[in-house]
């Protein structure tokens, strides 16, 4: 039995996990400050970080409580996600982790937040199918406020990454047109319930980068997306129906709420299907916080071919969480793949080229 | 360089004048950019970024804050959005000074006003605002 701590502070969760053999998830716990930004519209009142080293300590020690554990002795390596995110972030859980595993001599684990997205669909839930080659090529449609990616995966664990945005993510395309609207934060959830009593098919707004309106698609944005243009549009509409002030009628706001949604995940489903058939893909894998939208999990549901296996993660692990975080670090950890305690962290999306749970 | 005033009249349109202002700066310039949401300041970053030769996605700061971008010659292009910083003090205590004192870099700071108090009187502002659907006037002070 390997137990790991977990550790994420990549962007405004704090959140600390205690994860057995890569699934079983005994404790989870995430310090949101998301009810703190609601009044301010998503414009975070005091920066992530400090936040972050205030939760830290409360936080680690409600984790390891609620997983049982009342010595670190207990504990097998301590992992934090180490990049991509905002720096000052990221270094708050990378060097407490450190401190903690350099203090217990246990081995330390730097964790690529984008594939613990992608492989937090699996928690819970027994990961040995993830060693079924029938499984591959996968293809994950990773898709947040500051993510939105298709990655395809072999059987032997090469990653590629096919698609991604060129601007915008679709959660900040969601949340900027909630803004816009007035309609509060977070943008996602509010968009779902304000456009479940909409007509999606009110209004056309753009599909970008799918070959709509007469546009070929360039050869190099086959998989990738832009949601940024979308905004505009949604503000012009809006101005056209409601005036300089946007003064929205209640019917109105539902049905342009509903056909947004519908314009960004037309795109999303679009794009993955296109991708998934493209590359012969025998799984599809939805995650990231927007896999959380009930529309969006739906459609796939209805539209991927009967011969592809479709993972859409758990909602309780799309949102930021450091369970993937400690999941995924087992796997690194049965490997060996330890890092030093010199190990930086990293802003950007680097190049990915394998992931350690295939095999 | 004196205050210029020009119309767009589509996104490609913005783009090009982002680039060629661009290849007019040197490094160590900070560019405020202003605009409501939608106004088009992606497409000003995007063709910004292409001007000093940068290839890869220019994909939003919103969440990250910042984005950087290595430039040969170990000069910097530092993409930022103050979107959701609310005051200069929360954007100090990430260390925004020193992206502003990099002489080596260019800096453009997307809703730059959360951060009035920090920025260098050599601030160049970038005044982008909308014509109508598809055409913008950008004011450069």
């Amino acid at each position: 039995m390997t137990l790991i701590l977990g550790i994420e502070t990549s962007c405004d969760e704090t959140s600390v996990a205690v994860v057995e053999d890569g699934d079983r998830v005994l404790s989870n716990v995430v310090a949101s400050q998301i009810r703190k930004h609601a009044p301010y519209g998503g414009v975070v009142p005091e920066l992530a970080a400090r936040e972050h080293l205030k939760a830290m300590d409360p936080v680690v020690r409600q984790a390891l409580k609620d997983a049982g554990i009342n010595s670190l002795d207990e504990i097998d390596a301590i992992a934090a996600t180490n990049g991509p995110g905002l720096i000052p972030a990221l270094l708050v859980g990378v060097n407490y982790a450190k401190g903690l595993a350099a203090g217990n001599d246990l081995p330390f684990i730097g964790i690529n937040h984008f594939i613990a997205h992608i492989y937090a669909t699996f928690l819970d839930s027994g990961i040995e199918q993830l060693r079924e080659p029938s499984l591959y090529p996968l293809l994950a449609l990773v898709v947040s406020g500051g993510h939105t990616a298709l990655v395809l995966i072999t059987a032997d664990g090469q990653a590629t990454v096919v698609g991604t945005t060129i601007d915008d993510a679709a959660g900040e395309a969601l949340d900027k047109a909630s803004k816009l609207l007035g309609l509060g934060y977070p943008g996602g959830p509010v968009i779902e319930k304000t456009g479940a009593n909409g007509d999606s098919s009110k209004y056309d707004f753009p599909r970008p980068l799918t070959g709509g309106a007469g546009k070929a698609v360039a050869e190099e944005n086959k998989y990738n997306f832009s949601f940024s243009g979308i905004k505009t549009s949604l503000l012009y509409h809006c101005k056209r129906l409601g005036g300089e002030d946007i003064a929205l009628s209640e019917t109105e706001m539902f049905d342009t709420v509903a056909s947004y949604q519908e314009a960004v995940i037309d795109v999303l489903v679009k794009k993955t299907l296109k991708a998934a058939k493209d590359f012969n893909a025998a799984s599809i894998v939805l995650s990231g916080g927007v896999a959380c939208n009930g529309v969006l999990r739906q459609r796939l549901e209805d539209c991927t071919p009967k011969r592809i296996k479709l993972f859409l993660a758990p909602r309780k692990y799309c949102t930021d969480n450091a369970a993937m975080v400690a999941g995924l670090a087992f796997h690194h950890l049965r490997k060996g793949m330890i890092d030093p305690l010199t190990t930086d962290a990293f802003a950007r999306l680097p190049q990915i080229s394998q992931v350690p749970f295939t095999d | 360089m004196n205050k210029q005033t020009v119309e767009t009249h589509n996104e490609q349109e913005t783009a090009d004048f982002a680039a060629r202002l661009s290849m007019e700066l040197g490094g160590g310039t900070v560019l405020a950019l202003h605009g409501d949401l939608g106004a088009g300041k992606t497409v000003f970053a995007r063709g910004f970024a292409r001007g000093l030769g940068i290839t890869e996605p220019v994909s939003s700061p919103t969440y990250t804050i910042i984005q950087e971008y290595k430039l040969p010659q170990d000069k910097w292009f530092y993409h930022m959005d103050l979107y959701r910083i609310d005051d200069y003090r929360s954007a100090l205590a990430f260390g925004v000074e020193e992206y502003l004192e990099d002489s080596n870099a260019y800096i453009l700071l997307e809703w730059p006003l959360r951060i009035k108090e920090l920025l260098p009187t050599s601030t160049r502002h970038i005044y982008i605002e909308h014509l109508s659907e598809n055409s913008r006037r950008i004011i450069v002070e």
